[in-house]
């Protein structure tokens, strides 16, 4: 069955920039975000590798990712991400970043796909189960209340469908175990870990083809303000811990036992 | 926007460094994905798979191994090996590639520019088949090298260069010769049967040979049968000798593969690069290999020149880390104070090298973007161009540059009417040769046979010395192979980009003749005029230090080719290079500066469309005007400097025994002089003392009435450098203050 397959993804920053959080007037940010070079956030980058490949092996499918972020950098980041797979974009005009509120980005996002008024029966949504910005893990919930979806799978690691049109997912529990589920039928919204796949190589020809309707959708982006809907305190980097012992004479096995009895305490 | 050089007004500083969408202004191609996604896609293989390369030591050998061989398909994989080709023929890029192959040459280069000469190379060998070649070998050649899934990539080399006494600099003493093998009987040709081609040829220091299943050859006709030398197309399949060589024991670019092949093969004479006629029992090439290789290299250089300027723009983030954290880790030094924050850019000196090494970069960067849109912007006319002459019989050759040169006239009088106010221009005319495809044709040509030479000869040659400076900025690291960016492998690679493709020599020999063309010139005027208009709005940017060097240059050339030397020998000549070849760099400082501030000038008006800027743009526009003004100043001087050399290099210098100088006051004249108007014997120069001993030096000091003018100049030269000093100590303080990633994105 071709399935109608919408990828929720932002940006982020590149992230071996120096990310350094400063408290603006309405709400904190990172010192030059605009400045710096960002990505398809990696969560969700790993949802549209699956969509491509969940596509490839139902032929006549499509992908189309609804991407809520300052346009002009999702142009930027677009030159990269449209070289990898097949899809259309859906593109919303507003602030995308770690202090922008999940609740408002993820009614935005529900909006957006509602808008596009897609048979329900065949639509699965994905996205990252959290982001690399904000990491609060209730966005696609939340979208998923916004369409009606009920079958919500979060840090998912594997789909396959079956005969029939039912499909298994796997989803990371704790302990590096994964729950099965089976699903009978979409549609669904999938949240999803790393998954299993590569990132595909740039292709520029795939590149090409895809910018021709890209470019188009970028240029309508709907303007989406997003209210903060909160007040933040402060912000700053987590503390790096660095402890340091220089040992002399000491076995291999010994530093290793060492290492592995500090990171269970 | 406007910025000046009052060192009292507070001025934004850089917030980070420049990223792809300051670049894709800086250098005119934001509007094209396809070229920003060609980046990208490129610059994914250089950071990824060549970066692990030359990390784990796949530089550390001479020949072409499997490592080095895997870097192929990846660059097949990624659409650096189908830019070069028209949609199609299996490419994805439309109109002309100059541009793009310059873009895929700085992003290979900015890791390493072996992989740049790599892929470079491929490009060379169809380049003049694609230049002028026929339709047919176009279509064999072009779809063969252009990447398909279930076949092998058809790969080539380019071959010219032989072992010495053939051909190196002198393009001309070709030892390869083409003879015929085989001659059809008349019924044979009628019947469409071909002439046998023996070609013989050794080559020298070929890159690509280790892979190649082709090669494009230059040869000299052996056999009476051949009318002219020619280029041939060589298969490794076809009948005879297809010797790879040995390896080059080379020092440099080792991510490329470089050996001296032998070839001795039978070929059809269809083979001729551009085809043949038969006239009188004989094969006339349609194009003999000169006119070729003068087509091929005018593109392909440019792209060189690129890598040197790529090398040091890359040099940047990896020395302000160095820098920045060079005493960070020690007990003694504490989060906080000055000596952890900023390590060694403490010191004045670090940081003004460095952004030395950086305006070098930029304004590089800029000639060499700059002459690859210009080449883009002209191979569409060159078609129209020869269309156009065709239509009136005229068919290439002695007969076509005749034609052209006719046209010159016009095309300076197109040029004078652009530097005058649009209200003053005579409409009608200057829109008829606005659209006189032949005339624009004529002065974008008359430009790029002098910016061509331009990027090769200066992004190599003072990028190699910069190159130098950025590893010295990196201490004893940077002299090992641990050094981060990789910095030691690219200064050393830098010296082959100033060789290969022919050495600055060539280069300097080329521009010494096209910059005389009073096309070029006229042009060169009004860029004088521009770069003062540049300065009357954004006087920050050294526009007008630089349009004083452009008028001391232009008054130089003008004396040079009508001055002689102390003994009447005329100084502007051909064969006197100590005069023609200094003017030749002197003229690319100029040329890189003002291509610098164009870009920053259009980074300051277009900027602000971008939302995505709107954070940092106004320090970023301060900083690189600041660079500029630096840059401007330094082309100032050197050109100064080389005018000065040799506008009074060649005169002789007076001597007391010359017979003037009889008229030197004595001691005695001067007191009775002073008696009489207090204050007079300060107007004379030379004396003599007791005895008529002169003052213990070389002889009455020089002076040149006749050269005032050029004094003048230079005088106000001196003085327009006002403000550079200021804008280097903002620059430098901007680069305290830059924010840089954590680390280095390379290798991944
Ligand atoms: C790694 C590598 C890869 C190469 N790849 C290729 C390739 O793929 N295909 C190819 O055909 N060639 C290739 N070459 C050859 C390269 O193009 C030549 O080495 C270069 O053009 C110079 O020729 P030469 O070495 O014979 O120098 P020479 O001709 O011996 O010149 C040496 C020096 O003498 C001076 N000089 C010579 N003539 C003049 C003059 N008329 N006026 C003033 N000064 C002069 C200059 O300083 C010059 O640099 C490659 C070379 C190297 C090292």
């Amino acid at each position: 069955m071709p399935y109608q397959i919408i990828v929720c993804g932002g940006l982020a920053p590149d992230p071996l920039q120096t990310l350094e959080p400063v408290n603006g007037a309405a709400s904190p940010g990172l010192k030059n975000e605009m400045m710096l070079p960002g990505v398809l956030d990696p969560w969700a980058s790993h949802a549209l590798y699956e969509a491509a490949n969940l596509a490839r092996q139902h032929p006549g499918s499509t992908v189309r990712l609804v991407s809520l972020a300052p346009k002009a950098k999702l142009q930027q980041v677009l030159m990269t991400v449209a070289q990898k797979l097949p899809f259309e974009l859906v593109a919303l005009d507003g602030p995308n970043n770690g202090f922008s509120d999940a609740n408002e980005t993820g009614k935005a996002l529900g909006e957006a796909i509602a808008k596009i008024e897609l048979p329900m029966e065949n639509v699965l949504v994905f996205g990252g189960w959290e982001s690399a910005t904000r990491g609060s893990g209730v966005v696609m919930q939340i979208v998923a209340e916004r369409l009606g979806i009920g079958d919500v799978f979060l840090a998912v690691d594997e789909i396959k469908v079956e005969e029939g049109g039912s499909f298994l997912v796997k989803e990371r529990v704790e302990g590096g175990k994964h729950m099965v589920s089976r699903c009978a039928a979409a549609p669904a919204v999938l949240a999803w870990a790393t998954g299993n796949l590569a990132e595909p190589p740039n292709h520029p020809q795939t590149g090409m083809a895809n910018m021709r309707v890209i470019m188009p959708s970028l240029q309508k982006a709907t303007p989406t303000a997003v209210g903060t809907g909160m007040a933040f305190a402060s912000a700053s980097l987590p503390k790096q811990v660095r402890e340091t012992r220089i040992v002399k004479d000491t076995p291999a096995g010994e530093i290793a036992r060492e290492i592995a009895e500090w990171l269970k305490q | 926007m406007a910025a000046t050089t009052s060192p009292s007004m507070p001025m934004p500083t850089l917030k980070t460094i420049p990223g792809d969408e300051i670049r894709q202004l800086l250098w005119r191609f934001e509007d094209r994905y396809d070229l920003a996604m060609l980046v990208q896609s490129v610059r994914a293989v250089a950071r990824g798979p060549v970066a692990r390369l030359v990390a784990s030591g796949g530089r550390l050998s001479h020949d072409w191994t499997p490592e080095k061989d895997a870097l192929l398909p990846e660059y097949d994989a990624a659409g650096i090996t189908a830019a070069y080709m028209s949609p199609e023929e299996g490419g994805f890029i439309e109109g002309p590639k100059n541009f793009a192959m310059a873009l895929i040459a700085f992003e290979l280069a900015w890791v390493d520019a072996g992989a740049a000469t790599c892929s470079l190379a491929q490009h060379l060998a169809l380049s003049p088949i694609h230049e002028r070649g026929t339709p047919e070998q176009q279509q064999r050649y072009m779809s063969l090298a252009a990447p398909a899934p279930g076949r092998k990539t058809f790969r080539g080399a380019f071959c010219l260069t032989e072992p010495i006494p053939y051909v190196g600099v002198e393009t001309g003493m070709l030892g390869g010769k083409a003879r015929v093998a085989y001659w059809p009987t008349e019924e044979e040709l009628a019947a469409g049967k071909e002439p046998i081609l023996e070609v013989s040829k050794r080559g020298r220091f070929i890159t690509n040979m280790g892979f190649a299943n082709f090669v494009t050859a230059a040869v000299d006709t052996g056999d009476e049968r051949i009318k002219s030398s020619c280029m041939v197309i060589l298969e490794e399949t076809d009948e005879g000798t297809y010797d790879r060589g040995t390896p080059t024991k080379k020092l440099v670019h080792q991510l490329s593969s470089t050996s001296d092949p032998v070839f001795n093969m039978k070929v059809p004479a269809s083979r001729i690069i551009g085809g043949y006629r038969i006239e009188a029992g004989k094969v006339v090439p349609n194009h003999d290999h000169s006119s070729v290789i003068e087509a091929v290299f005018r593109r392909t250089r440019v792209g060189v020149g690129l890598m040197t300027s790529s090398k040091l723009l890359s040099a940047i983030e990896p020395l302000i880390r160095y820098h920045r954290d060079r005493f960070r880790g020690s007990g003694a030094v504490t989060p906080g104070t000055p000596r952890f924050e900023l390590g060694l850019q403490q010191k004045q000196d670090v940081t003004h090298r460095l952004l030395e090494i950086w305006a070098a970069g930029e304004a590089s960067a800029s000639l060499g973007f700059a002459t690859a849109r210009l080449f883009d912007e002209l191979d569409p006319l060159e078609k129209t161009k020869t269309a156009i002459l065709a239509a009136h019989g005229i068919g290439g050759g002695m007969a076509e540059f005749k034609a052209l040169k006719k046209r010159q006239v016009e095309a300076i009088e197109f040029l004078d009417m652009q530097d005058h106010l649009e209200s003053l221009r005579p409409k009608a005319r200057y829109q008829a040769l606005a659209e006189d495809t032949v005339v624009q044709y004529v002065i974008l040509d008359a430009t790029a046979n002098v910016l061509c030479p331009a990027t090769k000869l200066w992004n190599t040659g003072y990028g190699s010395h910069m190159m130098r400076e950025a590893v010295s900025l990196m201490g004893g690291y940077g002299i090992t192979e641990d050094c981060p960016g990789f910095l030691s492998f690219k200064w050393m690679d830098t010296q082959l980009e100033a060789t290969y493709e022919g050495p600055e020599a060539v280069q300097r020999r080329q521009m010494s003749v096209t910059m005389t063309n009073p096309v070029f010139l006229a042009q060169f005027r009004n860029w004088i005029h521009e770069m003062r208009q540049v300065a009357s709005h954004d006087p920050g940017t050294g526009a007008c230090t630089l349009a004083s060097a452009m008028k001391l240059w232009i008054w130089t050339l003008d004396h040079l080719q009508l001055a002689k030397d102390a003994n009447g020998a005329k100084l502007y000549q051909s064969n006197r290079q100590g005069v023609t070849f200094p003017m030749a760099d002197a003229l690319c400082w100029l040329l890189a500066s003002r291509a610098q501030i164009l870009d920053v000038e259009r980074l300051a008006a277009e900027g602000p469309n971008n939302p995505a800027l709107e954070d940092g743009l106004d320090g970023t526009v301060q900083f690189l005007r600041d660079l500029c003004h630096m840059q401007a100043a330094r082309a100032a001087g050197e050109v100064a400097r080389i005018c000065t050399e040799l506008v009074y290099g060649y005169l002789s210098h007076p001597s007391w025994s010359e017979p003037g100088c009889g008229a030197c006051l004595s001691q005695n004249d001067l007191v009775s002089v002073e008696a009489l108007v207090p204050g007079a014997s300060g107007f004379s120069d030379e004396t003599v003392g007791e005895g008529g001993v002169h003052e213990t030096k070389a002889g009455p000091c020089a002076v040149h009435p006749g050269l005032n003018d050029f004094a003048k100049l230079r005088a106000k030269l001196e003085a327009c450098m006002t403000g550079f000093q200021l804008a280097k100590d903002r620059a430098g303080d901007s680069l305290t203050k830059v924010m840089i990633p954590a680390a280095l994105d390379y290798p991944q």
